[in-house]
């Protein structure tokens, strides 16, 4: 081993050759996203709409649970909060619903301090089982609210849908019925808060916080003893995630202008199938809930008709990938051509030439 | 005053039920680490089990439960053997999400199967008879018998657990995987063995679960929610305290219910919360982690 001085022949990298092609790629996929209601119908546009926020939705519990170890079974607390508080500053504080989206963010990180502080006394798999308890709660609360319409639910009137900003300026530029025009402005909210959901993951896991999550994930007592504050970072992601889903519910709540607890709170709806797509896709990566999103899309179009059959094929398709390929379809497709399209793993790389 | 009085009393009875969810629940955690997220959708599984049975063979529950236990047992111990021993290991990830699966698959199995419908098991005469306290107050013969059969099935497993050759191989796994292989233990064997037994604790928990009140598909969550309850309330590792957990769940959802009906469930709930803010790890722990 010859003498040479590191800085000169070693580096660190993350940006790979795909990852750069991928980047323009999705500069040019983003586009066409932006661009599709002005050609794309209103149907698909519907679709596209539940597929963004799924993708959303996938990319924050892969945070919680494929980064920083925190398996929740509960996010749909945070979803019908999200949801709830929607209709809670609409109907009765005349909030504008764009607005009122942004608050639901704000507001669910509110919840989720008290709350982490209670689930966080609980670790591993009873931290799960926490959060549904926790979830449950929620629930049964809001059944309580009889303004917001206790145990049955209660819809949006459209003084409320009708009048969220930009849907007259919508409904000159393409020419649509209000309900359409409204349709095109909560795909656009629901594009802007997938891309900023994953905008906001990649950043966190290319960042120091990314770094401490990747110590925490291989060894807790390592990364304790090198400095990292588990349970602070642990909190962190938390409340950046209940944030991040709050406003995610409070979108799929808008669209949806009807809301019931049992819905809402739903742990099929808004956990198991965001599990199933993490799980599918590959979860630890950022590629694997994209990849898994668009599976689930296509298996909730085809087969969604066949009802408990199909729930069961779901359970049966999560439980063999847990066991037979536990990386999911993106960690297998990875390993086998080194792809990497989301870059946040730090490489050394070693120029060649004077030997070593 | 009679109505608060009878809440208790009802409460420490329903308690019992949930100690029983909680026993199989504690006794698979204890041994193997492995929280089983399908544990309340395979009690509502038992209770489908032992109501085909009595329809079948013309039996009254508690015959056709016999007849269900070693059917239980060897489809908890193949169920282990050939699909969760795979899943143990340092990540946490395979056994919740496996379990959880296996949950989503048995609740919509039983309702292509069985239907929506609520069902319950028809025991004839007992059903119906109590003990009458005075005062108004009366204790049925049915939540009576669940509570003393949760105190026979939590004694049966402490004399398993601290007086047989089997407990010493569940303990000894419990406290060093390693050490325990190196003793000749065959892990994979006990781990399904356990299953087996928490099969049958499953079991006995399903006739209860199915006599005392009516019973769908879709209420398995809700049961695996009281009994995870029981067990962090009485403190991991020990029985008596999952007992003393159960009971606290009954009566709290009772109390609930007295001032307000909506409350039943919000109580229980509530009072898991209560102790996990001030006694985090149980009223009474014995094991860490």
């Amino acid at each position: 081993m010859t003498q040479a001085s590191p800085a000169a022949r070693y580096s660190i990298e993350t940006k790979t050759r795909a990852s750069f092609a991928a980047g323009i790629a999705a500069c040019v996929l983003v586009a066409v996203f932006a661009a599709l209601p002005a050609f794309a119908p209103r149907d698909f546009i519907e679709d596209m709409i539940f597929v963004l926020y799924m993708a959303a939705l996938a990319q924050c519990w892969n945070l919680l649970a494929g980064y920083a170890g925190l398996v929740s079974v509960g996010q749909q607390a945070f979803v019908g909060l999200g949801g709830y508080l929607l209709f809670a500053l609409t109907n009765m504080a005349g909030i504008d619903p764009l607005i009122a989206i942004v608050l639901a963010g704000v507001i669910s990180a509110a919840f989720a301090l008290p709350t982490a502080r209670i689930v966080f006394r609980l670790r591993g798999a009873y931290f799960a089982i926490g959060t549904w308890v926790v979830a449950e709660v929620y629930r049964l609360v809001f059944a309580q609210f009889k303004s917001l319409g206790g145990g049955t639910g209660t819809s949006l009137p459209p003084t409320v849908t009708n009048q969220v900003f930009g849907i007259s300026a919508i409904k000159g530029l393409f020419e649509v019925s209000t309900p359409a025009a409204r349709d095109i402005i909560t795909y656009w909210v629901a594009l802007v808060l997938a891309l900023a959901t994953l905008a906001v993951v990649y950043f966190i896991l290319r960042s120091r916080l990314g770094l401490a999550l990747g110590a925490i994930r291989d060894s807790e007592p390592a990364a304790e003893s090198v400095g990292v504050d588990n349970d602070r970072i642990k909190l962190a992601i938390y409340v950046i995630t209940a944030a991040a889903t709050g406003m995610i519910g409070a979108l799929i709540y808008l669209q949806k202008a009807r809301i019931s607890p049992d819905a809402a709170f739903s742990v099929l709806d808004w956990t198991a199938y965001v599990i199933f797509i993490v799980v599918i896709g590959g979860i630890g990566t950022i590629e694997g809930p994209l990849v898994g999103t668009i599976v689930f899309y296509l298996m909730q179009r085809n087969l969604a008709g066949f009802g408990a059959w199909y729930l069961i094929l779901l359970g049966a398709l999560a439980i063999a990938v847990m066991l037979f390929a536990p990386k999911g379809l993106w960690g297998y497709v990875a390993e086998r051509y080194g792809l990497v399209l989301f870059p946040i793993r730090r490489r050394l790389v070693v120029k060649s030439g004077d030997g070593g | 005053m009679t109505g608060w009085v009878d809440a208790l009393i009802q409460g420490i009875l329903l308690g019992g039920l949930y100690a029983l969810f909680a026993a199989g629940l504690s006794l698979i955690f204890g041994i193997m680490r492995l929280v089983n997220l399908a544990h309340g959708d395979l009690i509502v599984l038992g209770a489908f089990m032992i109501l085909t049975i009595a329809a079948w063979l013309g039996l009254d529950p508690f015959a056709a439960t016999l007849v269900a236990l070693p059917v239980m047992f060897a489809a908890g111990f193949a169920l282990q053997y050939l699909l969760l021993n795979r899943t143990l290991g340092r990540d946490l990830l395979p056994p919740l999400l496996v379990t959880f699966g296996l949950s989503i698959m048995i609740e919509n199995g039983l309702l292509e199967l069985f239907s929506a419908d609520s069902q319950r098991l028809d025991a004839g005469a007992i059903e119906t008879a109590s003990i009458k306290l005075g005062g108004g107050i009366g204790i049925g013969v049915v939540p009576l018998l669940t509570l003393a059969s949760a105190i026979a099935v939590i004694f049966a497993l402490n004399l398993v657990f601290y007086r047989t050759s089997l407990g010493r191989a569940f303990r000894a796994t419990a406290d060093d995987l390693e050490i325990a292989q190196l003793m000749g233990i065959d892990h994979s064997r006990i781990f399904s063995v356990a299953m087996g037994l928490g099969f049958i604790v499953i079991t006995i928990a399903a006739l209860y679960l199915g006599m005392r009140a009516n019973f769908d598909p879709t209420i398995g969550p809700g049961r695996l929610l009281y009994a995870f309850e029981a067990v962090i309330i009485g403190g991991l590792g020990s029985f008596w305290g999952t007992l003393a957990g159960g009971i606290i769940v009954g009566v709290a959802q009772t109390v609930g219910a007295q001032i307000n009906p909506e409350w039943q469930i919000l109580a229980g709930h509530v009072a898991f919360l209560a102790v996990l803010i001030f006694k985090p790890r149980g009223l009474f722990p014995r094991a860490f982690d």
